[in-house]
């Protein structure tokens, strides 16, 4: 039998695409010491604020810019409750996800009466008919703008110095003039909007459409990702990289009748099981970003 | 102001208060170019508090700053720092994870690209100012304590620092990097940089200050040139009567006394008093015996030569604590290689090495905190090397551990944390006994003079009175052999004295104690005999009467003697 490989690559690409957006925000997150459980809701909201706007402005650049909107608010609110207020950030980040899937899905069922819309408004691939180059937009900027940048961000630039000292030791950091709050802020925020970003992709690029439970858990995976990559850029799109392989590998297994025995809920939990696996394997002894889950507070 | 250069800071009638407590009360102060200033004053004194002032960290309720003549509001350490002040204080305010350059260039640094290179050149040409070598690449975790110091130093000269706050810089250093630190201080105050050095150790004040300014309960109660200076004077104007309380004696402090506070802050004391409290056998455990800190001293020496051979002559009985052949391994090398101490009834034995070098492991190893690997442990003759934390105290072992907040449960009262460890001394049926635990509560913190409520959570008592509580704790069962680990880290001068007299009481009353510290005044001053751990080996063991500061500092580093 001959296997699909340029097939299989090429979706590859396509499912790690909002995997690579969403864990590189968690990134940038985690770097400054706060952990973002609020990133399947991010990606929700994203997904769906995105789809809503390409709805009714039949734009879906549009939808691209109100995805970032609601990214940024994501990342404010988050922001507010573990940098101001010093909120738990188990608690703060599991209460932003459910409030940002069941907001979505209220306005949802308010507008389209629970129903799946289709938008014409949509992305269209690159390159058509040209294999693994046919790709969307977003995944072009996310492997070929988004990691490089960010790469350079974190480590030759001055934000990204400041990023990694507040995140490392803000008590240094604030010493040092640098504004610890701010800094978390405003890494809260861009992060939260590269989650919307990977969340519309979903609806934008991917189906075109909104349907409840569309990011299923992608955004649990990229926290899973992030350490796994030891905070780091380049492993961690790798990392988005093996669960996108994960899952195309699944998806070609299941239509092929070799599987056909075997239940399909079992080749859909493949990539899940594959990344907890890598995880169980190369994610143990980690060293977390020094501040991890601590609130600062000038002593 | 013609001709006459002004001061490079004038701190004038700064006042802050927390609350009830004036931490600075009208406190004012100047510092002259090339002058290294010395603040001199007991934990709580007002020292950090007016650094922390100067450095921007705290805004005063009142008082200004001026420096070099113009008035300057320092809302912020970037004020401080662009007004040329810098502060080196013993929490390093270092980034582990990141190189030395990059922590140079986190001050200041904008949002853009980054200039590694010049900031490594500039690296360089500051740390060559203060004559020291860093590798500007190396990661900052991966340097020593004292390699950490230098290069907080370096970074306030990389950012024109011309005021330098160094908050007890010595506190944490080898003798060998304490001699290397000064050496940078006199460079650059050559360079006409003023330096605010803060610390506990007169002898090093006298050493490398110009000026000496002490500070009473937030008050300048003397701004003097150093040179010339009388210690003893010092002493008590920096601890005034405080001590007196501590130490029981009713009288104003007198030359004994003064000594006392002297040597426990580290000075030798004058010849005068050493001889008033020369014999070794009849004085009050307390005050006096703090005179032995200096072994310097012909007093000291025959004191501890006394204290010495008491303990040699006992090793023919039963030793109390003898580990023999300890290991224990880690991932790496081992964290302890076959390390065997003997301590002998009525010694105190003080285990003496740069943190880091196996003294916790040890510790856990000791208070059943961590299994060893190969090795024993005995207190008197029973072997405790698998016995669980209860049997070993039942078998004579009392601790101390270093985290004196780790040791206690602090939302507990001061009541319930004395009575943890012996519950079932207090037993009545399946019940405990409160009247029976008030009584025991009651003799405790009248013997031990802990000056709180008994029902108060701990959490709110001062280090020392912890301290108190923890000693109370392990000094109750009059163990047969007492583990101390910082026995006095973080501790004021009197409750320091306080508790060298404890541990002192106890080692008279036929007791073995083991000291581990990172302060080596404090171990030439309270024991018999030293050892010194390095990478988890002993390397070095020596009578304190014999034993110099450099022979000790060498050893520590890891270099034989």
């Amino acid at each position: 039998m001959d296997f699909p490989l340029l097939a299989v690559l090429a979706a590859t690409l396509t499912i790690a695409t909002p995997l690579v957006w969403a864990a590189l925000g968690a990134i940038l997150n985690e770097r400054t010491g706060i952990m973002n459980l609020g990133i399947e809701g991010t990606m929700y909201a994203g997904a769906f604020v995105g789809f809503l706007t390409a709805a009714y402005t039949d734009s879906a650049l549009l939808g691209i810019a109100a995805a970032i909107v609601a990214g940024l608010v994501a990342g404010l609110l988050m922001a507010v409750l573990t940098v101001t207020l010093g909120v738990n950030q188990h608690v703060a980040g599991i209460g932003t996800t459910l409030l940002l899937v069941a907001a979505s899905d209220f306005t949802n069922r308010l507008l389209f009466s629970g129903g799946s819309q289709t938008v014409t408004a949509k992305f269209d691939r690159w390159f058509p008919g040209t294999g693994v180059f046919a790709q969307y937009p977003m995944t072009y900027v996310a492997f070929l703008i988004l990691a490089p940048a960010l790469w350079w961000v974190l480590r030759s630039s001055g934000f990204g110095l400041r990023l990694r000292a507040v995140g490392e030791n803000p008590e240094a950091a604030d010493a040092a003039g640098i504004p610890v709050a701010s800094t978390r802020y405003a890494a809260l925020m861009f992060g939260g909007a590269f989650m919307a970003i990977g969340g519309a992709f979903l609806t934008l690029s991917l189906l075109g459409s909104f349907t409840l439970d569309i990011v299923s858990g992608r955004g649990w995976i990229c926290i899973a990702l992030v350490i796994f990559g030891r905070w780091r850029v380049w492993p961690v799109v790798a990392g988005a990289l093996l669960f996108g392989f994960a899952d195309a590998l699944q998806l070609q297994l299941a239509i092929s009748p070799m599987f056909s025995a075997v239940p399909n809920e079992l080749l859909i939990a493949f990539p899940y099981i594959v990344v907890i696996a890598a995880l169980a394997i190369w994610g143990r002894g980690v060293r977390y970003p020094g501040s991890y889950l601590t609130p600062y507070r000038r002593a | 102001m013609t001709g006459v250069r002004p001061p490079l800071a004038e701190l004038r009638a700064i006042t802050k208060t927390f609350g009830a407590l004036v931490a600075n009360d009208s406190i004012d102060l100047v510092v002259q170019p090339g002058e290294v200033h010395a603040l001199l004053g007991e934990n709580g004194a007002g020292k950090s508090t007016l650094t922390r002032i100067l450095y921007g960290l705290s805004q005063p309720d009142s008082g200004e700053i001026s420096i070099e003549g113009t008035v300057r509001k320092m809302s912020s350490p970037a004020d401080a720092m662009a007004a040329g002040i810098g502060m080196v204080t013993q929490e390093f305010s270092l980034v582990g994870t990141m190189t030395v350059t990059e922590n140079l260039m986190l001050a200041g640094v904008g949002i853009g690209r980054i200039n590694r290179v010049a900031a490594r050149t500039r690296a360089l040409e500051a740390a060559a100012r203060i004559g020291v070598s860093i590798n500007p690449d190396a990661v900052v975790e991966t340097l020593s304590v004292g390699e950490r110091q230098r290069v907080e130093i370096v970074k306030a000269l990389f950012h024109d620092c011309r005021l330098l706050i160094l908050d007890e810089p010595t506190a944490v250093l080898v003798p060998q990097d304490v001699g290397m630190l000064f050496d940078s201080i006199r460079r650059l105050t050559a360079d006409g940089m003023g330096v605010i050095f803060i610390s506990h150790k007169l002898h090093e004040v006298v050493e490398i200050a110009g000026r000496v300014s002490i500070l009473r309960r937030g008050k300048i109660v003397a701004s003097v040139p150093a040179a010339g200076l009388e210690p003893r004077q010092i002493a008590a104007m920096m601890v005034g009567a405080e001590v007196v309380a501590h130490g029981g004696i009713t009288e104003a402090v007198s030359t004994v006394e003064a000594d006392a506070l002297a040597t426990s802050i580290g000075l030798e004391p004058s010849a005068v008093s050493t001889a008033l409290v020369a014999p070794a056998g009849d004085r009050p455990p307390g005050v006096g015996r703090a005179t032995t800190v200096s072994s310097a001293t012909p007093a000291a020496t025959a004191s501890t030569a006394v204290a010495a051979t008491s303990g040699r002559a006992n090793t023919a009985s039963v030793p109390a604590l003898a580990i023999r052949d300890l290991t224990l391994r880690g991932s790496g090398a081992p964290l302890l290689d076959t390390v065997s101490i003997t301590v002998a009834p009525g010694e105190i034995v003080g285990v003496a090495g740069v943190s880091g070098n196996g003294q916790t492991e040890l510790v856990s190893v000791l208070c059943g905190m961590a299994e060893p690997t190969s090795g024993s442990i005995q207190i008197g003759r029973v072997d405790i090397t698998a016995l669980g934390v209860v049997e070993r105290i039942r078998a004579g072992l009392g601790r101390l551990t270093e985290d004196r907040r780790g040791s206690v449960i602090p939302n507990l009262s001061v009541e319930q944390n004395l009575v943890l460890e012996d519950l079932d001394t207090f037993r009545r049926g399946p019940f405990l006994s409160r009247t029976r635990m008030r009584t025991h509560v009651h003799q405790l913190m009248q013997r031990f003079d802990i000056r709180a409520n008994a029902t108060d959570p701990i959490r709110s008592l001062s280090g020392g009175n912890m301290q108190k509580v923890l000693l109370a704790r392990a000094l109750s069962r009059n163990p047969r052999a007492l583990v101390a680990s910082q026995p006095t880290r973080g501790l004021d001068v009197g409750a320091c004295e306080y508790v060298y007299s404890q541990l002192r009481g106890l080692r008279d009353d036929g007791a073995g104690v083991l000291v581990i510290s990172e302060d080596l005044d404090e171990l030439l001053g309270l024991c018999d005999r030293i050892v010194v751990l390095f990478s988890g080996r002993i390397i070095g063991d020596v009578m304190a009467a014999d034993a110099s500061r450099e022979e000790l500092g060498l050893l520590m580093t890891g270099q034989a003697a």
